[in-house]
């Protein structure tokens, strides 16, 4: 953990998304007002001493909605990274262990949702399904699961050829124990640090859709949505547009620079399979 | 790449099966009349059973007929074509701006490592990496449309001047990436020992940096543009919505909004088809800028 601690990028990150955790737990205590209660005849209104970062079109307190938005990014994130987590593990540790016709049959299917620009899928799933915020984490978690498998594939075709695993197996140990037991507690490293990423990505993901429109339906506070009303007044009330974003870039660089951290300090080699 | 562009085939047409409950009866609205399901779904080809519907898709779909707009009842393939050059045109738009900023603050990261320019430029792709682009374009609007009006706002009838706003909406944050990767890439280079040798037999630095080792360093980073074009694809869809601009990733937006499924279905696969296309040939570009490498 000191050796941790002394990495720059992940004590600043591990820094970010304690605070952004916090903020988002603790939302209902530190929003000064009810995120969903308008004042319209203040409608707009620029920052002051009794609202800090103003007020958005229909008079709600923009620094609340942002606190009550940091709830919606992280269960988002944290929906669609172990969603898409356990579908990758599951299929990429079968993939790598079994090998053969399963093996064929998975990547074939990774392939084609790799080919597949993944925000364009993520898309393509809200525009069919419905916007939504439980529709957003599928479509997410659907592209998501791709790069676990990939990545949990390749380490378990390095581990699965170890001597201890042979061992395991010689003393009779059936698969399944094999691969949860001896395989997977060797191949999680690199996950954490793609999970860590992916939480960024899917916080990105989710305002990216929710700005389009695909994403959280209102009244629910996103910062995505929130970007989408601050466009539609820039010139008449800045502080729309930018006080959602400073949110999101400080989440994502938070977490992005932890997800650094961690590649140096879990396993170096990994910065190249990035 | 073939087994690859019927996957996504498959997947564009499967689209509309995932429509929950009733596609015909979710495209034609609630209450709407049985005889106007019945018309959606004759028009869909949702009467017909599943594989002949898929045959009836690919088919036309090779012959370039995506069907007629719901909305419109023009021909898909026509408002297509109509909406392409506007993305391509951003897309190429976006890639000068990245390559113009890239490239001199990649190199002289590398050549001066660890000095405060590098910091400067490491934390600048840092941001740029961190900065959503539906955050940078509206503030770009701020202040070089609305404050100074140098720039449109939105749209793309003043040529030129419309389009330097959403391309440096998206080809800033490609620079970062790219500004990484040069710097990566040449530092590596200019530890190698021709580079010292270069320099021992009497070659100034300079032309040992530009002559020999920025070469060498280029080669991953061509590959990484070629896929990253690719990627500009998919951002349009968002830039060109932040600023109205008339591609094909407004198209695709203004149709799921309206429901209009066969265009729904045609703008996404157009977009993946081009995006498959760019990266199979950035795959072939590997063998040209480096003849080691031999595709299988």
């Amino acid at each position: 953990m000191k050796r941790l601690l002394k990495n720059f990028a992940f004590t600043a990150g591990l820094l970010l998304t304690v605070v952004l955790v916090l903020v988002a737990i603790a939302a209902p205590l530190l929003a000064p007002f009810d995120p969903n209660a308008q004042d319209t005849i203040r409608r707009l209104e620029a920052p002051s001493h009794s609202h800090l970062l103003g007020l958005d079109d229909l008079g709600r307190d923009v620094l609340s909605r942002i606190l009550w938005g940091a709830r919606v990014s992280l269960r988002v994130g944290f929906s669609v990274v172990i969603l898409a987590s356990l579908v990758g593990i599951t299929l990429g540790a079968m993939a790598g262990y079994f090998g053969g016709w399963l093996d064929t049959l998975i990547m074939r299917v990774t392939d084609i949702l790799l080919a597949f620009p993944g925000i364009l899928l993520a898309i393509a799933l809200v525009a069919v399904l419905g916007p939504s915020l439980n529709n957003v984490v599928l479509a997410l978690a659907t592209i998501g699961w791709v790069g676990y498998a990939r990545l949990v594939r390749g380490q378990v075709l390095k581990v699965r050829e170890m001597e201890y695993v042979t061992a395991a197996k010689a003393l009779g140990a059936r698969s399944p124990r094999v691969i949860v037991l001896h395989v997977l507690p060797n191949v999680i490293n690199p996950v954490i640090v793609m999970a860590t990423l992916g939480l960024a990505g899917a916080i990105l993901s989710e305002a990216a859709l929710s700005f389009l429109g695909l994403g959280v339906q209102p009244p629910t506070p996103s910062w995505g949505a929130m970007l989408t009303s601050g466009r539609r007044y820039l010139g008449l009330a800045n502080h729309l547009a930018i006080w959602p974003g400073v949110a999101i870039m400080l989440a994502v660089m938070g977490l992005n620079f932890l997800g650094d951290g961690l590649i140096d300090a879990l396993d170096p080699k990994y910065r190249k399979e990035m | 790449m073939i087994p690859i562009t019927f996957g996504i085939l498959t997947l564009v047409f499967s689209l509309i099966h995932m429509i929950p409950g009733d596609p015909a009866v979710q495209i034609a609205g609630e209450g709407a009349r049985p005889e106007d399901v019945a018309a959606v779904r004759k028009a869909l080809g949702l009467d017909q059973p599943l594989w002949t519907q898929y045959v009836h898709y690919v088919t036309h779909v090779i012959r370039g007929d995506f069907g007629n707009s719901f909305q419109t009842n023009l021909s898909v393939a026509d408002q297509i074509k109509q909406r392409y050059p506007a993305t391509i045109e951003l897309a190429m738009g976006s890639m000068f701006i990245a390559l113009l900023v890239a490239f001199p603050l990649g190199i002289i990261s590398a050549i001066y490592r660890n000095s405060w320019i590098d910091n400067v430029a490491r934390f600048f792709a840092l941001i740029g990496v961190s900065m959503p682009s539906f955050w940078f374009g509206p503030l770009l609007i701020i202040a070089f449309a609305i404050n100074h009006e140098w720039f449109p706002v939105s749209g793309r009838e003043e040529g030129l001047k419309s389009l330097v706003l959403p391309s440096l909406t998206m080809g800033l944050a490609l620079s970062a990436i790219l500004t990484r990767m040069i710097r990566v890439s040449l530092a590596d280079e200019l530890t190698q020992l021709y580079v010292t040798t270069a320099v021992a037999k009497g070659v100034t630095r300079a032309r040992a940096i530009f002559r020999h080792a920025l070469k060498n360093a280029l080669i991953p980073v061509i590959t990484v543009l070629a896929l990253q074009f690719g990627s500009l694809l998919t951002g349009a869809i968002i830039t060109e919505q932040i600023f109205s601009w008339p591609g094909l990733g407004r198209l695709l937006l203004t149709s799921i909004s309206t429901r209009d499924y066969p265009q729904v279905q045609a703008s996404i696969l157009v977009i993946a088809l081009t995006y498959i296309l760019v990266n199979f040939a950035s795959d072939l570009l590997y063998g040209v800028v480096d003849p080691r490498i031999k595709l299988e």
